[in-house]
Order: structure tokens, then sequence, then C-alpha cells
């Protein structure tokens, strides 16, 4: 066994940290605050390469290993979990699926692009009535000529409706097998398309500095050729990329994790209370010393997946535990480090209180908790 | 135009150093390590000026295999080539004769600008940068604010008690960078993957016919001595108060 990172992967952690604390977290705040997708800070994120990280060359992408990936995603976490956002869904779902199962024309027509960071593609599967029932989609697409004709609509889908989002996958109905099984397709749709739009949500408790989207399709027509390698592989794409946004949902949770745990272990150690710091009292240093053991425990779970995924060897089930425990390890670092702030902890001043917001997504978002251990007992044989 | 950064690598700045059983040396154990910050202000020069002009960015570094990191960062950055000169005794050597080593390294090198930090930030002697420009044989311009690349020259400011002092040298020169010299760039991720395949050759002492003898030794290492808590002053009224206070400056403290 070998535990130690390869040099480009140690110089990627410390270059990707350092970006982190100076561009992005000077501006985290204020961009949560006003629930405002910058621009700005995404250029920045494009031009260190953030986009494509696995990617070929080729493509324009970076060409870097998975454990690379994730270990970027987690290192933006640490300091944001909305830039860490749009970056896992940048990678994983707007440019995964495109990158896996495009035709060299459609790879070579978008991926460039997106790889440079400017441009971002959306990833369209949940929708208002259809959330863990995926297969349940009711968004469908028919044939007509030369053109796939979509009606219905998406929610939650991130990147979708920025300045420089240039389209969506969207998983469609295009047909059935039998009354139970549906032909689900992926297609692509581009911003700008007649009878596309994709409307920005507000209101979010989390991830404000990110973008969301409603989609809506109404009568939307675009060429045969949209459709995103074969019909009727949708529902399989989708579990896919599902699998591998898992590890980079799992990266936002061990990031998420770190950086609220660094809050507290400095608050409690400068912190005085009964003449000396509170993190001397023996209740509140187990619980930095439990924060510091699960998020180490979530770090050596997520990294085994990746490096199952980068060996070619079936890594669902480590994605999935991978997922939920670091998700839920996040949920109790991030509840004992606002109860170390005390009052403190519950004032936007202070970033912990984003922390606790932006945990709460990981546990629901690109499949629930519960998903997640319906998959791991359905591979372990339990259901 | 070829230009040389020396690069030294130190303990990052966050780390909590503590010295280590023998007294004279830091423990190493847990110490993350990175590029000294003023020698990245001269490898960003070195690569701006190297978009200008053309030519060659080479970096040098001398030390433990460690120091590779900070070697490949820097041609991550975008420098050319790098050099190690590998020896494990060589982090916490006498500065005189590290400036010794990293002259016999740089000079088949013909740079027409060597780049370094003014200083350190580990062990902050400064010595560096102007021994090798002696042994060199080169004009030594310190604490560079500006650098101007001239036609066989150079003009460099360097600021002074709130005055800007303006230097001019002929190349070739050693120029040791301040901080406000630029904004070092990151290390982008293609940049990483390029790194990989740049050319670093690793050399020893015996290949340059050098020892680490200096002149200098450490002879012992202590931390600062830990700050004593505060002390309140207590009374009832602003006037007993200001009383307690000076009593105490006076009498305690023994400041006035």
């Amino acid at each position: 066994m070998d535990f130690e990172l390869s040099m480009e992967q140690d110089i990627l952690r410390k270059t990707v940290r350092d970006f982190a604390e100076k561009e992005i977290a000077p501006k985290a705040r204020e961009l949560d605050e006003k629930e405002q997708f910058s621009l700005q800070t995404m250029a920045a994120m494009g031009d260190l390469g953030l986009f494509g990280m696995v990617v070929s060359e080729e493509y324009g992408g970076q060409g870097m290993d998975y454990i690379s990936y994730i270990i970027a995603v987690e290192e933006i976490a640490r300091v944001d979990g909305s830039h860490a956002a749009t970056v896992a869904a940048g990678n994983s779902l707007g440019i995964g699926p495109l990158y896996y199962y495009g035709s060299e024309e459609q790879k070579h027509k978008y991926l460039p692009d997106l790889c440079a960071g400017k441009a971002l593609w959306g990833f369209g599967l949940t929708e208002p009535g259809a959330g863990s029932d995926a297969g349940g989609s009711a968004t469908t697409a028919v044939l007509d000529g030369n053109e796939w004709v979509i009606n219905g609509s998406k929610i939650f889908i991130t990147n979708a409706s920025t300045p420089i989002s240039r389209g969506v996958t969207v998983m469609c109905k295009t047909g059935s097998r039998d009354e139970k099984r549906p032909e689900l397709s992926c297609i692509l749709v581009e911003n700008g398309t007649k009878g596309f739009e994709a409307r920005e949500m507000h209101g979010k408790m989390m991830w404000r500095g990110s973008n969301t989207s409603e989609l809506y399709f109404e009568d939307c027509r675009v060429p045969k050729d949209n459709m995103l390698g074969l019909r009727g592989k949708g529902f399989h794409q989708m579990l896919e990329t599902l699998d591998a946004g898992r590890l980079s949902i799992g990266a936002m949770g061990v990031g998420g994790a770190q950086g609220a745990y660094e809050l507290a272990l400095r608050y409690a150690k400068e912190r005085q209370q009964f003449g000396r710091p509170i993190s001397t009292f023996q209740v509140n240093a187990f619980k930095l010393a439990d924060m510091a053991m699960e998020i180490e425990a979530a770090r050596l779970l997520l990294y085994q997946a990746c490096w199952q995924k980068d060996q070619h060897k079936s890594f669902s089930k480590s994605a999935a535990m991978g997922k939920l425990y670091a998700s839920e390890v996040m949920g109790r670092v991030v509840n004992e480090a606002v109860q170390l702030h005390g009052g403190y902890g519950l004032m936007k001043e202070y970033n912990v209180e984003r922390f606790y917001r932006d945990q709460k997504l990981l546990t629901i978002g690109e499949g629930t908790s519960e998903i997640q251990r319906l998959v791991i007992a359905r591979l372990i044989g339990a259901i | 135009m070829n230009i040389v950064v020396c690069i030294k690598q130190v303990p990052d700045t966050e780390t909590q150093i503590k010295i280590a059983g023998d007294g004279k040396t830091i423990a190493t154990d847990d110490i993350k390590w990175v590029m000294n910050p003023y020698d990245e202000f001269g490898v960003e020069e070195a690569l701006r000026i190297q978009k200008a002009k053309g030519g060659e960015v080479i970096v040098v570094g001398a030390g433990p295999k460690r120091v590779t990191e900070s070697l490949r960062t820097a041609l991550a950055m975008g420098a050319d080539k790098a050099v190690l000169i590998e020896d494990d005794g060589l982090y916490g050597a006498d500065p005189l004769a590290v400036a010794k080593i990293l002259a016999a390294a740089v000079k088949p090198l013909s740079p027409d600008i060597v780049f370094l930090g003014m200083r350190a930030v580990d062990d902050d002697a400064g010595l560096v940068g102007p021994a090798l420009a002696e042994f060199l044989d080169m004009p030594n311009l310190s604490v560079v604010t500006k650098v101007e690349v001239g036609e066989g020259s150079v003009t460099v400011q360097r600021p002074v008690e709130g005055q800007t002092l303006v230097l001019e040298a002929s190349l070739p020169a050693v120029i040791s960078a301040q901080k406000g010299l630029n904004e070092p760039r990151y290390a982008s991720l293609p940049g990483i993957m390029k790194a990989k395949k740049k050319p670093l050759e690793v050399k020893t002492l015996a290949d340059l016919g050098l020892d680490k003898a200096g002149k200098a030794e450490i002879a012992a290492l202590t931390p600062p001595p830990a700050r004593a808590a505060g002390k309140t002053i207590s009374g009832e009224t602003a006037q007993e108060l200001a009383a307690n206070l000076a009593k105490a400056l006076r009498e305690e403290a023994k400041v006035i």
C-alpha cells in the first residue's frame, strides 16, 4: 500500500489551496449574501484549469487522474461550497457526459470552451415530479422528421442559466419498451434554442453563490444528431454519471468538513472562557478530536473510491459509501463547529455559518442519503 | 536572454516550528515545504522578461531530494528547465557555502540575469544574493521592486525609507527580489502536467568539485520566550485605575 500522493498531486493541492484562499475566500461571503454567481471568479477558475480536469488534452482538458480532480474540489470546498459546486457540476455533470458519450463532432464542438471555463453546460435530470425516482421522468422527446421535439421541465439544474451557459444535456423519454420501463435518452439542447428556457432559481438556503435553474421545454426542436450516444441509453448514462458525480459530492463533504473544522479549531484556541482557551476543556477538545478523526476516515474512503476508478475497477459501492459518509461527516462537523463558536457561530459575519447551511445539500443532491443506503444495500446483497 | 532563478525550499509560513532534539536544527517531520515566497517573485519576473525578450528560464535549487517539488512548481509556473544540487546536509548550511555551490552550478548556464529572493523566510540571513554576485563576479542589485531590462544593461528600483533608489548595472547581473516586485502567477493545472515532462538535472557536490564546509556554524537554536499572561489593572474610579496603572508601570514593568 502507498498512501503518498504523487508530486503532481501535491503541487496541485498546494496550488488550488493557495488560489482558493486568495481568490475565492475573500469574495465567498458577499456572493452568498447577494445570492450571486460570479463571472470573475469563474473566469479565474477556468484560467487555473479547474474545468475538464480528467478530459484528455486533445479536447482542451488537463488529462489528470480522478484523484487530482477530487483533491481540487476538496480544496475549493475547504473555503466555499458554492464555488466547489460550480467546479464539481461543471466537470462531473456538464463535461462528463459529453466527454464519455459524445460523438467526435459533439466533443470537438463543445469541450474546448467548456474545458477552458469559457462556457458551462448543465445536466437536466431531476424533474418537479421525478427526484429519487429518476426513471419516472415525464419530459418527452418525439422524433419528427430530422428533429427531436422536446416537451417538459427540469428543476435544480446547476450551471444552466449563467451568462456563459451554452446548453444542457436533457434526459427525456423517447419511447417505451413496456408499461413499466420507459425508453430514456439524453439529448443536447443549446441555450437560445427556440422553445427552451433556463430560468435562474432564487431563494436558496445553500450554495447561494452557484447557479441553479429550472428548465422549460415547449415544442423545443433540436436536430436528430443532438442525441448523446445511443438512443435508449439515457438511464445507463445517468447512473454512470452519478456514480462519478458522487465522488465530487464526497469531495465537497471532506473539503467542507475540513474548512469548518479548521475554523472551529482556530476559534476554540483563541476564545477564552473561565480564564482559558475553550479548546482546553475536555468536552471541546474531544469534539475537535472526533472531527479530525472522522474527516480523515471520510477522506480515506473517498480516495479509495477514486483510486478504484483510476484503476478501472468497479467503484459504485465505494462511491456511494464515500458520498454518504463524507456528507454525513460534514453534517456532524458543521454542527459541532457552530456549537464551538457559540453565539458568534449564528452570525453571518462568521464563515462557519455558511458552511453549516452549505452542508445540507450534500445529503440530498446527486442521490439522497437514503438512496445511497439503498445503492449500498443492493450491492452488498441485502435487498 | 537566459535567466536563472535560484530557489530555496522553506517551511510553509503557517508551519509551527519546533526545535529538534539536537538543539541546533528544526524538527522537519511535520513540515510542509514550499518555495521561498521571495524566490517566487524572482520566478515571476523571469517569466515576464522571457515573454518580452525570449530566451530560457532555468531554476536552480540546492538541498535534499524534497527540493525537487519546489523546482517542479517553478516548472509548472512556466520555467523551462531545472537543476537540483542534491545533498541532504545542505538545508541550514552556511549561506556562504550555499552561495559558492549555487555559483558553481549557475556559471556554466551563462545567464544574463540571475534572480533570487532578497532573503529566505526561514533563517532570514539575506546573504546568498550578495555572496552569489561576488562569486559570479557580477553586479549585485539587492532588495528590488522594479526591473527594466535594456540593451546589455538593467535598471532597477529599491525602496529606501520612503524614497526610491534607482540603480543601473551592466548585464549579466544578480537581482534579489523584494515584496512588491510583482504578483506571482499560480502554477496552472495544465502547467503542472507539462512540468512532468520538462528536464530536471540532478547534480551532486562531487560533480561540482565542492563541499558544504562553511565558515559559520549554528551553535544553538532556542524558541522565543513564551508570552506571559497580561495583567489586569483594577480600581473603582478612573483616578484609582490611572494611579494603579502608573504604579504598575513604574514598580513592576519599570518603564517610567
